[in-house]
């Protein structure tokens, strides 16, 4: 029948897809073995792929030093609080461009479309003259204003999508029983969408988690730096302290890839619907 | 706030282009109208940008969408062990630009990286160590490995949803007409993946053309521009520089050129999908 493969062609399929899988995956892995050694083995032996001693101290130090969990905190507040409103905001003007006629709308939905072609960091001079006429530079605060701004576009646009699919009868009986728009919101829309809304909240966050280029931009004051800024900045600092780098990067990477790994059905389906480009 | 971030903007970066930008509030920015235009045309730099750009987008995005596609293909005929596999390639998806870069800066370093030792002491492939990224080509290769590499897991992903949406039933009739596995690959599969290609190829292009991050931290454009991109020249202009203008006219040549090659792809590729 069709697609059927012969034992032998089975095996030589797998082989190739784990070769590939672990070429795909050897970069990683080796950051691991270096942030698993002692310094004085990366040194002696950089190709070795197996750590020859295993010590967490890098990460403890990593953790420790250098103003790391001031770092880290700043990007997790950074984080949070850009998910939580871009992802407040995106959803009532997707319900609204979903179920209501206004003037204009085709005109900003239209806006809303072509900033999603327009990726960030070509308006990245204009939007540093903007932010820095409205006080926005050099603040967490500024920072989230501007995160909510950028990822604004495709979280309206993916929730906008999801919002028109929703039958208007479940509303529409609300109404009858004397809702008003905001309860059918409240009580009907939002609870229906969870699963879109956790895609969208997801996205955001590994986007405002890993975010560098704006933030190496608007933030030049030392204790407000995030851990993209921070991990860089200190790579070109120290120049040898791989184990460092790396057990700093981990510690910043291992909460993406948990999420990834366990999130794994939701996070492929939003990306093949939406086609966010990591 | 939304339209004083987008589209604002957008239109500023014009305006800042066609003036010569002053970064005090109080000294005027006078109209200079395509002067920056111009000089980015009479500029070397900005012509070698130009063309790591365009070399960078020629080499990745179909490097990234066959050996996507490939694994997608093999993926799709297993069942077993596919999610596993399917997380091992989507993992550097996952992984943030700047760890990337840091890694592939370690094992590209000077002369005890991983490459190096692997290369030339355990395969004995290259006759001595090469510096790879402080020389242009070989750091331009080793940007885009890293572009490549870091990509594949996407495409992958959006190509085995296609290939997952392809009915059964239309693979099955080409095999009773005695077509092989090739002919319904050429004939069936690669038609009905027209979609899905036409949108990675309009996503991997745009990306291509906006690469910044791993350029601006394995080489930062050096040695003496030779490895720079627009987006790594129109930064440092901007804001080493403080050359607003002439930054925001690089920016719109940029946006020109990824607008134009997104039009003429969905001109050509937009044909019936079966004809």
């Amino acid at each position: 029948m069709l697609g059927r493969l012969s034992t032998v062609e089975r095996t030589l399929l797998y082989a190739a897809l784990g070769v590939g899988g672990l070429l795909a995956v050897i970069p990683l892995w080796y950051m691991v073995t270096v942030a698993l050694q002692p310094k004085i083995f990366i040194l002696e032996a950089p190709s070795s792929l197996w750590p020859r001693a295993i010590t967490f101290d890098n990460f403890l130090k990593a953790w420790s030093e250098n103003d790391f969990q001031r770092y880290f905190l700043n990007s997790l507040v950074v984080a949070i609080a850009t998910t939580v409103v871009s992802t407040a905001l995106s959803a009532m003007a997707a319900y609204g461009f979903a179920r209501y006629r206004f003037r204009g709308k085709e005109f900003v939905f239209g806006a809303v479309l072509v900033s999603l072609m327009v990726p960030a960091i070509m308006l990245i001079i204009p939007q540093f003259i903007v932010a820095k006429s409205l006080g926005l530079l050099n603040s967490l605060h500024g920072l989230v204003t501007v995160y909510v701004a950028m990822s604004f576009a495709l979280n309206t646009f993916l929730l906008r999508g999801f919002f028109e699919e929703l039958p208007r009868e479940l509303e529409e009986a609300m109404f009858v029983d004397g809702g008003t728009p905001l309860t059918a919101f409240r009580h009907v829309v939002l609870p229906l969408a969870q699963p879109a809304l956790a895609t969208v909240a997801v996205f955001t966050f590994l986007f405002s988690w890993d975010e560098f280029t704006w933030a190496l931009t608007s933030l030049n004051r030392q204790e407000l730096r995030t851990l993209p800024i921070a991990i860089a900045t200190f790579q070109s600092a120290h120049q040898t302290e791989w184990s460092l780098v790396f057990a700093a990067s981990l510690i910043a990477v291992v909460p993406v890839i948990l999420a990834f790994v366990f999130g794994q059905r939701f996070f492929i389906r939003g990306l093949s619907s939406s086609g966010l480009k990591g | 706030m939304f339209l004083a971030f987008n589209t604002y903007p957008l239109l500023k970066a014009l305006d800042i282009s066609v003036r010569d930008w002053s970064v005090l509030p109080d000294v005027a920015s006078p109209f200079v109208g395509l002067k920056h235009y111009g000089e980015a045309l009479a500029d070397p730099v900005f012509a070698t940008a130009l063309r790591n750009t365009a070399l960078y987008a020629i080499v990745t995005v179909p490097g990234q969408m066959a050996l996507g596609l490939l694994v997608a293909l093999g993926l799709n005929q297993i069942s077993r062990l596919r999610t596993l596999l399917r997380t091992l390639y989507y993992l550097p998806v996952v992984t943030s630009w700047v760890v990337v870069s840091l890694i592939f800066k370690f094992i590209f370093a000077g002369d005890a990286g991983l490459a190096n030792v692997v290369l030339r002491d355990r395969l004995g492939v290259i006759p001595d160590y090469v510096s790879w990224l402080t020389e242009p080509v070989t750091a331009l290769f080793v940007v885009m490995l890293l572009g490549t590499w870091k990509g594949i897991g996407w495409t992958m992903v959006i190509f085995l949803a296609g290939l997952q949406g392809i009915p059964r039933e239309l693979l099955e009739a080409g095999a009773i007409d005695g077509a092989g596995r090739w002919a319904r690959f050429r004939h069936i599969t690669l038609p009905l993946l027209r979609p899905a290609t036409l949108f990675v190829l309009v996503m991997l292009l745009i990306g291509a053309f906006n690469v910044f991050i791993s350029v601006y931290l394995l080489t930062g454009g050096k040695p003496l521009h030779q490895t720079e991109v627009l987006l790594t020249y129109m930064y440092q202009q901007a804001f080493d520089f403080l050359e607003f203008s002439y930054g925001a006219a690089i920016s719109y040549v940029l946006a020109a050129i990824v607008f134009a090659l997104s039009l003429v792809q969905l001109r050509v590729l937009r044909r019936p999908a079966l004809s």
